[in-house]
């Protein structure tokens, strides 16, 4: 597979590109001290980042790095799974679809446990019904996803075996060298990326540079702090309901829900009715939700999650047992964001050990 | 595409009260509805309240009529409460997994049916009545609040005198006047004339009486996989999107109402799950 | 004609008594019938008795000045009914009438008191079943109270 050279100035032409022919480039920016995920005309330079539980702040590197940092409190979901959209409206006694045929989008800088992610809720909004919404803006979709030249301290990708090198299912793969003057590889696994790469040009790459490639993960793999036993967690954990550690946790837990808004697969949702003021009709959308919420569990007649440990409980197994039989994949990808954004800390590596560890 | 969550507009056909709170109601099918299995559910929407899942609660033979036995308790249902033919409104549907009523076949069929639990069961005795010679025995277990809550009593009744059916019924609590059984449901299991080993028992109602439902169904005799009960959670999109009915590893929409009793139990026996 | 004592034999509730017991309680017992609608025991009456039903269905009934009779249980054949005789001050906590002709064996309770004084494994025997009925209707008792198809489920 052929291999290219790019530099700061391709990639720039590169975003030039793709929004001359009208796609929505979305990508990192800077703002509200943290690294976000937006419309973007040209990526951020020389930016890092200091994470550990709790804790995020942005820091300056001083070199020339493009993908310096970790990941912010985006997702890629909020553009495939938007925080929230009509589904239909009611107009003089109709139902009106109101999915619309998307704008065709890039996302620019996908992480390898991002790319994951992305292919985990595939399976939640394309399997035994389809989605249309998601469907059609998937399938209007460029993934340009760059291999991680450094690992946060909550990053755990390599426990879960989604990264730090991205994985199947991006159009181009970019890795970052030399961040003081760098210089970027860049790989196709799709026809799409392939047109891009012959649409920017370059040189090919040479066979040490590829080598270079695989130091950098190997040294970003050995960054990662943070281990994480998946092996046998789904049955570890079913089996573990009435650990008392679950009280433990819930002592701390907020119920806030910031780890499911920051989650990349979380998918839950409630719907509401919005009843426009012109004109009478009424529209039926679709939230974003947390299972943190008292009446996520509501049922005519009560919350079955009424304590917070319940609730805890409940995304912890979901997340890392529940989906495994759900959709045949743990719905953690190693990310680490819901450690940085707990208000608290929560850490659910050290908490998954804790209730792992036989009484 | 076609898209999962739009309703199809269908037209009110019939509504009768059947207690104090519960009604029965029949909507035209949609064109391309096609057929529901026993157990089966549908999404009702009303514009400006939103949807509710309600089970089907009429006879899968009739292409012509799809019935839904409500009670009016949460914003949708007691807005359909209020509504008569010809009303409009959307439904999407049919959701989720029937009762296996293929493993009941040469078998007992014992239904258990607590309250409203009724409404998902009556269309396995429409089904299971009009072929008869596919069971041994089709019995059913009632219990409700008082007897005037026991729900299609006259066709419960019919079913009794002219279609063989064993039907025995218990209320929590009635009148001097009342002639029937005052107890609770699982005692019925020991009036009723049932072979356990021949069992196939489909359980619906308020989960502590599946609890003790399945628990007197065991002691009996009754094998743990051929008890089968139909789950309650909040379903509101019913393809598995939104997450509210989630129980283990389970959506309840998609995966069940209706499950094997051992595959759900250990999820049941843990408190706030 | 089966006897009184061949009938409790064949009763679940006294599987496992030895013969002596058996020949003991059936010296206590008698045929009786009850027609319907006859008061069988009234509440706070003495309670020197307990019956096997063998036929017919017994209402367990309490009244209200608010709501009259309400009926609380109904016993069937093969049920047993009363245990007031065991306690002190032995009497009927609740009424019991006949719904339909009632045909039951009575055992004389009062007689019994003093056998199973005299003989503790029987008194044991004894009290083991009627604990046995006693935590089956506190059982069934907290399911009715708990209102369980009030609440709304598959709305």
């Amino acid at each position: 597979m052929l291999m290219q050279r790019w530099t700061p100035r391709d990639l720039q032409a590169l975003i030039d590109g793709l929004r001359a022919e009208g796609v929505r480039v979305l990508g990192p920016r800077v703002g509200d001290a943290a690294i976000l995920y937006d419309e973007i005309e040209t990526l951020p330079i020389g930016c890092g980042d200091e994470q550990a539980p709790g804790h995020y702040r942005l820091t300056a590197r001083h070199d020339q790095s493009r993908f310096g940092y970790n990941l912010g409190p985006s997702t890629w979901k909020q553009f495939l799974f938007p925080p929230e959209e009509a589904i239909f409206r009611v107009q003089d006694g109709e139902f009106i679809s109101c999915r619309e045929q998307p704008d065709k989008m890039a996302f620019f800088g996908v992480r390898a446990c991002e790319l994951a992610a992305i292919s985990i809720q595939d399976r939640v909004f394309i399997g035994d019904f389809a989605d249309p919404g998601y469907a059609s803006r998937r399938e209007n979709l460029l993934l340009i996803a760059v291999n991680c030249s450094q690992a946060s301290g909550n990053c755990f990708c390599a426990s879960t075996g989604d990264g730090p090198a991205v994985g199947v299912g991006a159009d181009l793969i970019l890795t970052e060298l030399r961040p003081e003057d760098p210089y970027y590889l860049v790989e196709a696994q799709t026809e799409a990326g392939q047109l891009m790469m012959s649409a920017i040009g370059g040189p090919a790459a040479a066979t040490g540079e590829i080598d270079a490639r695989d130091e950098v993960l190997a040294a970003t793999r050995l960054q990662m702090q943070r281990e994480f036993a998946t092996e046998g967690i789904a049955e570890a954990l079913y089996s573990a309901l009435d650990h008392p550690h679950w009280d433990v946790v819930a002592e701390r837990c907020l119920a806030c829900g910031n780890c499911t808004q920051v989650c990349p697969t979380c998918f839950c949702s409630s719907t509401r009715e919005h009843v426009n003021p012109v004109g009478l009709g009424v529209t039926h959308m679709r939230r974003w939700e947390s299972c943190f919420a008292a009446d996520h569990s509501y049922l005519s007649g009560g919350v079955v999650r009424p304590s917070v440990k319940s609730r805890y409980r409940q995304w912890l197994t979901h997340k890392l047992a529940g989906w495994e039989l759900q959709f045949g994949v743990s719905g953690c990808t190693g990310c680490g964001r819901c450690i940085s954004w707990c208000p608290v800390g929560i850490d659910l590596t050290e908490e998954v050990a804790e209730i792992r560890r036989p009484l | 595409m076609k898209d999962p969550l739009l309703p199809h507009l269908v037209e009110m056909q019939s509504w009768q009260q059947e207690s104090e709170l519960v009604f029965t109601f029949q909507v035209a099918p949609p064109e391309e509805y096609g057929s529901f299995r026993a157990g089966q559910f549908n999404m009702l929407y009303l514009p400006g309240m939103g949807e509710s899942a309600i089970s089907i609660s009429g006879d899968p033979a009739d292409r012509n009529h799809l019935t839904h036995t409500v009670r009016a308790v949460g914003n949708v249902t007691r807005a359909l409460h209020g509504l008569r033919p010809p009303a409009r409104i959307g439904l999407r549907g049919p959701f989720g997994r029937g009762w296996p009523l293929a493993a009941a076949e040469g078998r007992e069929l014992l239904l258990m049916a607590g309250g409203i639990g009724l409404a998902p069961l009556r269309p396995v005795l429409f089904q299971a009545l009009a072929a008869p010679e596919r069971y041994q025995r089709v019995t059913l277990l009632l219990g409700a609040r008082s007897p005037e809550e026991i729900l299609y009593s006259e066709q419960l009744l019919r079913w009794k005198s002219d279609a063989g059916l064993q039907f025995l019924a218990t209320v929590d609590v009635a009148s001097a006047a009342w002639r029937g059984d005052v107890g609770v449901i699982t005692d019925l299991v020991q009036r009723a004339a049932i072979n356990p080993q021949q069992t196939v028992a489909m359980v619906c109602g308020p989960e502590i009486m599946l609890r003790f439902c399945a628990r007197r169904l065991r002691e009996l005799g009754v094998a743990s996989d051929a008890i089968h009960v139909s789950l309650e959670r909040h379903m509101q999109c019913g393809t598995g999107f939104c997450g509210h009915c989630q129980l283990g590893p389970y959506f309840l929409c998609k995966d069940g109402p209706v499950f094997a009793y051992p595959a759900v139990e250990p999820y049941l026996m843990t408190q706030e799950f | 004609m089966r006897t009184v004592g061949d009938e409790l034999r064949a009763h679940p509730f006294f599987a496992g008594l030895s013969e002596d017991c058996m020949q003991l309680i059936a010296g206590c017992g008698e045929h009786v019938v009850f027609r319907s609608g006859a008061t069988i025991a009234s509440e706070g009456s003495a309670a020197n008795e307990f019956y096997v039903i063998e036929r017919g269905r017994v209402a367990l009934q309490l009244h209200t000045s608010a709501t009259g009779a309400l009926l609380i249980q109904t016993l069937d054949a093969g049920d047993i009914l009363g245990w007031s005789w065991l306690f002190p001050p032995f009497r009927w906590s609740i009424e019991a009438r006949a719904m339909q002709d009632v045909h039951a064996i009575r055992l004389d309770g009062k007689c019994l008191r003093g056998k199973c004084d005299t003989d503790p494994a029987m008194g044991y025997a004894l009290m083991q079943r009627f604990s046995y009925i006693m935590s089956q209707r506190v059982e069934a008792t907290r399911l009715q109270v708990l209102d369980v198809y009030g609440r709304a489920n598959r709305s």
